[in-house]
């Protein structure tokens, strides 16, 4: 009789299911897998002890690159860290253009991620339409910050300007005559609220488009129904969050809960699923871009009828105009050490949480009083959801690891940090 | 959280815990407990499994190094676990830190039987901090290198290291060697009086 043991393969890091680096080591007996082992950190950069020698202000294009899927939700959560700790006040246009563009943010990483999660799975169509979505929303991105990705738009006290009246066209060249251009410029002749605008009316009904693609796909259903189920109480356990913890058919949500900025006077409902397994994941997400869709409407709204500061008038945390700068003494000197120094944060130590679109995304952060942060905690969504793949794909096929990587939706940048 | 919920909470965790309670602080709307290593564990335990309290999740758990801290303080303890909790059921939020009470060789008791999720967290602490975790058992490093030497966030760690990696054309192999590059500081650290910044001198 043949010996038998177990196959120990080695998964990634260079798997494009993978999600970026991830080297997993399976245990295999025959196509099941009996253990599975992540090594992750191939992507540890130390952003937080880096934050340690870095003023305030310096790293919060750091958190940009933490969850380079959702940008603008990682600074958010550092940018409140510090507000709180200064106890200022964020001016409420800023408080409702935070809001928004965290939305945004959600509908952009649930695009990739829905669309990445078909490729891993087989459903190769749905990269393409969901690349071109997060097309206008990137370039949202760009038209606020300059920057399609790493934003570095919010800032404590505020966001960095207000909202563009006018967006970049596109320009008739040698490949595109002015009547193909037309089309495209369109939307965009008018300001970013309107360009949002007119996305968000669109929007549902593409969305509509993803579902009949997927939803009742016979194939996407085999390969997702009953694949990684996690109870409540294991959720609990595991410390889940976000999409991952109402898969699993618990209401939580800090929008809802433990409301910040606006959230308390904007309209949405919170999507729960009811057997926690990839396929509820799945439609918790397709529901949430829906919801995220909904404030985003209502954010429009309230921002065209309120114009007004979006950044705190407290020149020890945010600088002067550059106009006041160059006439005022007062304001130079502000300028100055705000530049050279940095602001100062008082003692104490605060832990600021967002409902960012992978789950709590929180900022630990303690500070002695200087002008950099004493020691910076992050806590990382994906980490915690990475840290149960073994309970997660314990006895289920070879093929469904890919399934259950993509439906925790993990990105590298956040869980090495 | 509201002023009367961090009432409550601080009361309804005086009420359970009692004198294992170190020191109980509300400050910026949150509630931070400190108890010491041996009742770690057992006060951990209870703020699960009390219904007046249910913590049902661990959010977040983290080591850290107090040693370079600007004013003096917690009787010289250097290394601290510190955890949040959050209650689902209550909506609440809590911060435990424990120090560690030997310096040279810090250890707290694990709490991943009471939540598994601080499997990694405790790994993470054991790998950045060198802080040890009894009762866990699988205290591997977990964001360093393979055979990395050294516990990085350590204070008295070096932000630029100790080892680069290059390639060897004449060993045709990755070789480790010291650093060659002087870790320079461009703005220096600086903590000012204690009203500096506040708003109210604007």
């Amino acid at each position: 009789m043949p010996e038998l043991r177990n196959f120990t393969l080695n998964f990634g890091p260079q798997h494009p299911a993978a999600h970026g680096v991830l080297r997993m080591v399976l245990e295999l007996d025959g196509e099941v897998v009996m253990r599975a082992d992540p090594h992750i950190g191939l992507l540890h950069r130390a952003t937080e002890k880096l934050a340690e020698t870095k003023t305030w202000i310096q790293s919060v294009p750091y958190m940009d690159r933490l969850d380079y899927m959702s940008m603008m939700c990682n600074e958010h959560a550092y940018c409140m860290a510090i507000e709180r700790l200064l106890q200022i006040e964020v001016p409420l246009r800023a408080q409702y253009i935070r809001v928004m563009f965290d939305e945004i943010t959600r509908i952009l990483n649930h695009l990739l991620w829905v669309g990445c999660h078909g490729l891993d799975v087989g459903a190769m169509t749905m990269v393409l339409y969901a690349f071109r979505e997060r097309e206008d929303l990137v370039d949202a991105y760009e038209a606020v910050s300059g920057a399609r990705m790493h934003a570095a738009y919010y800032r404590p006290g505020g966001v960095y300007r207000d909202l563009p009246d006018r967006l970049a066209q596109y320009k008739e060249s040698k490949w595109k005559s002015a009547a193909q251009i037309k089309p495209f410029n369109e939307a965009r002749s008018g300001s970013l609220l309107d360009f949002l605008d007119d996305f968000a009316s669109r929007f549902p009904k593409l969305l509509d488009e993803y579902e009949t693609l997927l939803t009742d796909n016979r194939i996407w259903k085999q390969r997702l129904v009953d694949v990684g189920i996690v109870s409540p109480e294991r959720a609990l356990q595991r410390g889940f969050t976000g999409p991952m913890l109402r898969g699993s058919g618990i209401a939580w949500d800090l929008r809802k809960k433990q409301p910040y900025e606006v959230y308390d006077r904007l309209d949405f409902d919170i999507p729960v699923g009811k057997t926690g397994d990839s396929y509820d994941r799945y439609l918790v997400r397709m529901e949430e871009m829906r919801q995220s869709n909904r404030i985003l409407k209502q954010c429009i709204d309230w921002l065209r009828r309120n114009p007004g500061p979006v950044m705190s008038d407290n020149h020890k945390v945010s600088p002067p105009s550059r106009e006041a700068m160059k006439s005022n003494m007062e304001e130079l000197i502000h300028h100055f050490k705000l530049c050279t120094e940095g602001m100062h944060v008082p003692e104490g130590e605060v832990y600021s949480a967002v409902e960012h679109p992978k789950g709590e995304f929180g900022i630990y952060v303690i500070s002695d009083g200087a002008n950099k942060p004493y020691r910076l905690k992050i806590r990382p969504p994906g980490y915690v959801h990475l840290s149960a793949m073994d309970e997660m794909v314990c006895g289920h096929m070879l093929a469904d690891v890919v399934t259950i990587i993509g439906s925790q939706d993990v990105v590298f940048g956040e869980i090495d940090r | 959280m509201s002023s009367v919920t961090l009432e409550a909470l601080s009361q309804g965790l005086q009420k359970h815990l009692g004198d294992r309670i170190k020191s109980l602080q509300i400050a910026f709307g949150e509630v931070t407990i400190e108890v010491d290593a041996a009742d770690y564990l057992a006060v951990m335990q209870t703020l699960r499994d009390e219904p007046e309290l249910s913590f049902e999740e661990l959010i977040d758990l983290c080591g850290v190094d107090y040693s370079a801290y600007a004013s003096v303080r917690r009787d010289g303890k250097r290394f601290a676990v510190v955890s949040h909790l959050i209650s689902i059921s209550r909506n609440r939020r809590l911060r435990v830190r424990c120090f560690a009470p030997d310096d040279d060789f810090p250890s707290v008791p694990s709490v991943t039987a009471v939540w598994n999720v601080a499997d990694w967290f405790e790994r993470e602490a054991f790998d950045l901090f060198g802080i040890v975790f009894p009762g866990h058992h699988d205290l591997r490093r977990i964001l360093t290198d393979y055979g990395f030497i050294g516990h990085p966030f350590r204070k008295d760690f070096p932000i630029s290291g100790y080892v680069e990696m290059r390639y060897d054309p004449e060993q045709q192999r990755v070789i480790y060697q010291p650093v060659t590059i002087e870790p320079r500081e461009i703005t220096p650290r600086i903590v000012r009086e204690a009203t500096y910044g506040k708003a109210e001198n604007a």
